[in-house]
């Protein structure tokens, strides 16, 4: 037990608490307006296609390092359909929001083909896909933006759930949403009550068990935050209708990978394809559900971006991909494949989201945003790498010395 | 030329990789201007002895000293070795394919102008130089992948030849040749001897060793056993094997209740052609039987088909275009991919553990459970809490030593890694069982286990099919022995106190010979073009 902390979860955890520094950091450096309520609600806004594309995006690189660069251009296609659909045809929106979805599938089937089937490197067959789907998607828009869509639509990503009583709840003072509240309190209820049931049917079948003060302490601190975010939405406007998106895929994509077997099996490819395939994974089947899921997600991610631009552009969702991609490798994920979690995906993604946001407040220019990012990727990479090697720094020392040899044969 | 000084001097060599004593306190001493053939069976420690000369495991990883020319040298790299004239030739050729022959020549020795600048007409010229040496006509510009192997294998002694070589260790230069290749080379390396470049020449190929050598050091287990010298010793093939194999057999295997039933598997007419070259039959129309309760083993030299036959077995995990019949129990089946061999009880365990085998950066639990997931999931969803009950109970029924099985399997020894592979295997609840070299790179503790549960399958009514490279281990364990020779098989000896190692290493080792010629006549229509 010990052991896997140390080797799996370590760096998410470190992750974790880098996440919480950057929070304070800008809650500070932004004197409180990070932690408004309404900027909450735009945090979640802003970064949800980020965490949205993130779940599929690990499953792709779970089976090996392999990542989908046509994301950014299937959530613009998509977002052309959703338009075309919507506001051209003007098709029933939740019609068209399933046609968008079988859309993104279709691109899926399009790449796992190529790549389970026939072979194509997931990296180069992808880069055609980007290509591929932005020509389609300028083709369908002729280079044209389609707006506005109807509420009904844009509802998906900037609407908020309306409250159960339309005055509110007054508590300590302040003006809450108490659908809002009251949600917050039910997931926490529910988390601590599964914790405690799963606890007691191990315990029961005689399994080994967590703890019971590490346990106390973890359901605190997840309640803890739990009700912070709740309480602070509820300030605000409620529940984003885009955070029960992400938290549906969340779950699911959590269970997938760490439940069933389907998930075991991407590890699997990732840890060691030869020995899954002797092993009896199908490794073809799953690296072509993998890319197909990614679509999928990807198309999700669209219908939920164009719902916020209010419109469906040519240019949306470019560099989506890079996001999605820093995201996982921030969360643990291994740039080999095997190891990384939804849970740690999402944590890249709040860190990538907060800095961006807390910048952005700060006023520090997009240019300097990029940097910024751009190094965060790198060092959260560089401290897996070198903690795989112990910090024991050996293949910096073999660079330095290796040259030193070099040198010292030119001298004699 | 100063014949009888001595060029090299290996004292004591001992290399312990983990749980394994590669190499015993080996002695080898070459004298300048000789051709000194090494021999020994797969895996007693001529590789890793050369290795250890030529610094890829490099000074201190080993014990003992590297005398050479007269000085104590200490390795570090190959590349010090290299400076010292002392040039490997792995068996797998280490040439660049897209590159030309002067570029793989000089690659990382490269004809400089000035300042990185590389020389072509140099680089052209003296690759030409060397190529006239070894009497291969071909341009230096010529690509590495578009000439033969036989070529490719001059291309490396030219290569050796142009790092100014005075000891030249070739491993197996010859598998790949065909007859006359294979003696123009021999007769090149006796012209060798005469330009004062001495050779150490591994190979498996008894008459080619008989016919240029002038000493020959026999290793086994590691340990040096005797080193014949021509003129002094009788050097012949039954001499040699003599000293090859004839180790002592203890009491390393555990006895076993034999019991033998119906036939469980039948393999029939069984043909295999390489996955890239396909025309090259790698099977050639192999049938074994096998019955409930029985070892039956495999023997035969590296890429003797042995492992492709498995393989191809398990579900096509290898091949291309194969053909035969499969009968289990008597019924036909087909096993198209690999999950339908798993469910029809059959399970292939990899020889190369690490490679194909386990997923080193997972735990020991999700390493066995791997196998066969339904049997611990309910409509695709793991229960996890019955996946740590079964993989407690398959680890410490295997006997696998580690506190907990959330250890990640990167962790272990080799011989418990070994555990953990066939615990997966037996995770699957396999009837047939194949076992590719089991007890490769595990001490002996580990192997006796390894055997016992071997012995507690058979003794269960299932069937084991064992490839082994160690000789004493197929006769300890099998109830019958295949012999395999280059696809084909060419023996089948019931383990009845006839079969010896002796007998069964002339089959492997006769048959090559043969094979030799054969083989010969089809390639040459084939490169005459």
């Amino acid at each position: 037990m010990k052991k896997k902390l140390q080797s799996g979860n370590l760096k998410e955890m470190s992750m974790l608490i880098a996440l919480i520094i950057i929070i304070v950091l800008f809650a500070i450096l932004t004197k409180g307006t990070l932690l408004r309520p309404m900027n909450i609600a735009n945090l979640i806004n802003q970064n949800a296609y980020v965490v949205i594309l993130a779940c599929g995006m690990l499953l792709c690189i779970l089976t090996g390092g392999n990542i989908d660069l046509s994301v950014g251009s299937t959530v613009a296609l998509v977002g052309a359909c959703a338009g075309t659909f919507i506001i051209t045809w003007k098709w029933n929106p939740y019609l068209s929001i399933v046609l968008c979805l079988l859309v993104g599938i279709a691109l899926g089937v399009w790449q796992g083909f190529w790549i389970a089937y026939v072979g194509i490197p997931p990296f180069i067959c992808t880069l055609s896909g980007m290509l591929v789907f932005r020509g389609i998607t300028l083709l369908i828009l002729k280079g044209l933006t389609l707006a506005p869509f109807p509420t009904a639509y844009t509802q998906l990503s900037t609407g908020f759930i309306p409250d159960i009583r339309a005055e509110g709840i007054t508590l300590f003072g302040t003006k809450l949403n108490l659908l809002c509240i009251l949600v917050g309190v039910v997931i926490a209820v529910a988390y601590v009550v599964l914790q405690l049931k799963n606890n007691a049917t191990r315990k029961k079948k005689g399994y080994e068990t967590e703890p019971l003060v590490s346990m106390l302490i973890k359901m605190v601190i997840i309640c803890a935050a739990i009700l912070a975010v709740f309480w602070k939405l509820a300030q605000h406007k409620g529940i984003p209708t885009v955070l029960i998106i992400l938290g549906i895929l969340l779950l699911v994509y959590n269970f997938i990978t760490q439940k069933t077997v389907m998930g075991r099996h991407l590890y699997a490819i990732g840890g060691n394809k030869k020995a899954a395939e002797l092993s009896g994974v199908k490794t073809k089947k799953m690296m072509f559900l993998a890319y197909t899921n990614m679509s999928f997600i990807a198309a999700i991610a669209g219908l939920v971006f164009a719902a916020r631009l209010n419109s469906s552009s040519p240019v949306a969702g470019q560099s989506f991909e890079m996001d999605a991609i820093a995201s996982c490798f921030i969360g643990g994920a291994s740039a080999y494949g095997g190891t990384g979690t939804i849970g740690g995906a999402l944590i890249g993604a709040l860190i990538m989201g907060t800095l961006n946001n807390g910048m952005s407040i700060m006023g520090i220019s997009s240019n300097t945003q990029q940097v910024v990012k751009g190094l965060v990727l790198l060092i959260a990479v560089a401290i897996d790498v070198l903690g795989k090697s112990n910090f024991n720094l050996s293949g910096i020392k073999a660079m330095f010395s290796g040259k030193a040899k070099t040198a010292e044969k030119k001298s004699t | 030329m100063r014949l009888g000084n001595i060029l090299l001097e290996m004292r004591n060599i001992t290399k312990l990789f983990p749980g394994v004593k590669a190499l015993d306190e080996v002695n080898i001493q070459v004298e300048e201007g000789e051709i000194h053939a090494l021999c020994g069976e797969n895996g007693a420690g001529k590789s890793t002895l050369m290795k250890v000369l030529s610094g890829i495991h490099p000074f201190g990883t080993y014990e003992g000293d590297i005398i050479y020319q007269g000085t104590e040298c200490r390795f570090k790299t190959i590349k010090d070795s290299e400076r010292k004239g002392i040039v490997i030739i792995h068996q797998e050729l280490a040439l660049v394919p897209y590159l030309s022959i002067a570029e793989n020549m000089f690659l990382g020795n490269e004809q400089i102008k000035h300042k990185g600048v590389i020389d072509w007409d140099k680089t052209n010229s003296e690759c030409a130089k060397y190529l006239r040496m070894v009497g291969l006509h071909e341009n230096p510009r010529t690509l590495i992948k578009d000439i033969g192997v036989g070529k490719q294998q001059l291309v490396e002694i030219a290569k050796a030849l142009a790092k100014n070589v005075k000891l030249l260790i070739l491993d197996e230069p010859t598998s790949s040749l065909n007859e006359q290749d294979a003696k123009n080379l021999l007769d090149m390396l006796i012209r060798f001897k005469g330009e004062g470049i001495t050779s150490i020449l591994i190979s498996h190929k008894l008459n080619e060793i008989s016919y240029c050598s002038d000493k020959i050091t026999i290793i086994r287990d590691g340990k040096t056993i005797e080193t014949l010298v021509k003129g002094k010793d009788e050097i012949s093939e039954p001499r040699i094997i003599r000293g090859m194999v004839g180790r002592e057999m203890k009491n390393r295997f555990p006895a076993r209740e034999h019991n033998i039933g119906d036939v469980s598997l039948e393999i029939r007419d069984w043909t295999v052609f390489h996955p890239l070259f396909t025309e090259r039959k790698v099977v050639d129309n192999v049938s074994i039987t096998l019955r409930k309760g029985e070892v039956v083993g495999i023997s035969g030299l590296i890429g003797a088909g042995r492992t492709e036959l498995c393989m191809s077995v398990f579900g096509h995990a290898y091949g291309h275009n194969i053909s035969g019949r499969l009968l289990l129990d008597g019924k036909e089946i087909h096993l198209n991919d690999i999950p339908s061999a798993i469910e029809h009880g059959i399970m292939y365990v990899t020889e190369d553990r690490k490679g194909d085998g386990l997923i080193i950066s997972d735990s020991i639990k999700h390493n066995i459970s791997l196998s066969r997931p339904a049997f611990i999931a309910k409509n695709g969803v793991i229960d996890q809490d019955l996946e740590a009950i079964k993989g407690k109970a398959f680890s410490a029924e295997l006997g696998v030593k580690t506190p907990t099985i959330e250890q990640l399997v990167g962790n272990l020894s080799g011989g418990n890694q070994q555990k953990v592979l066939l615990a997966k295997a037996l995770f699957a609840e396999p009837d047939i069982l194949m076992l590719d070299e089991p007890t490769r790179g595990v001490d002996v503790g580990a192997k006796y286990e390894i055997y016992e549960i071997i012995n507690k399958m058979v003794e269960n009514g299932k069937s084991v099919l064992m490839i082994s490279s160690e000789l004493p281990e197929l006769l300890g364990m099998a109830d019958r022995i295949y012999v395999m020779n280059e696809g084909h098989l060419v023996a089948e000896l019931p383990n009845d106190g006839t079969a010896t190692q002796e007998k069964i290493m002339g089959y492997i080792l006769r048959d090559s010979n043969r094979e030799i010629s054969d083989t010969q006549n089809q390639t040459e229509g084939v490169t005459q073009e």
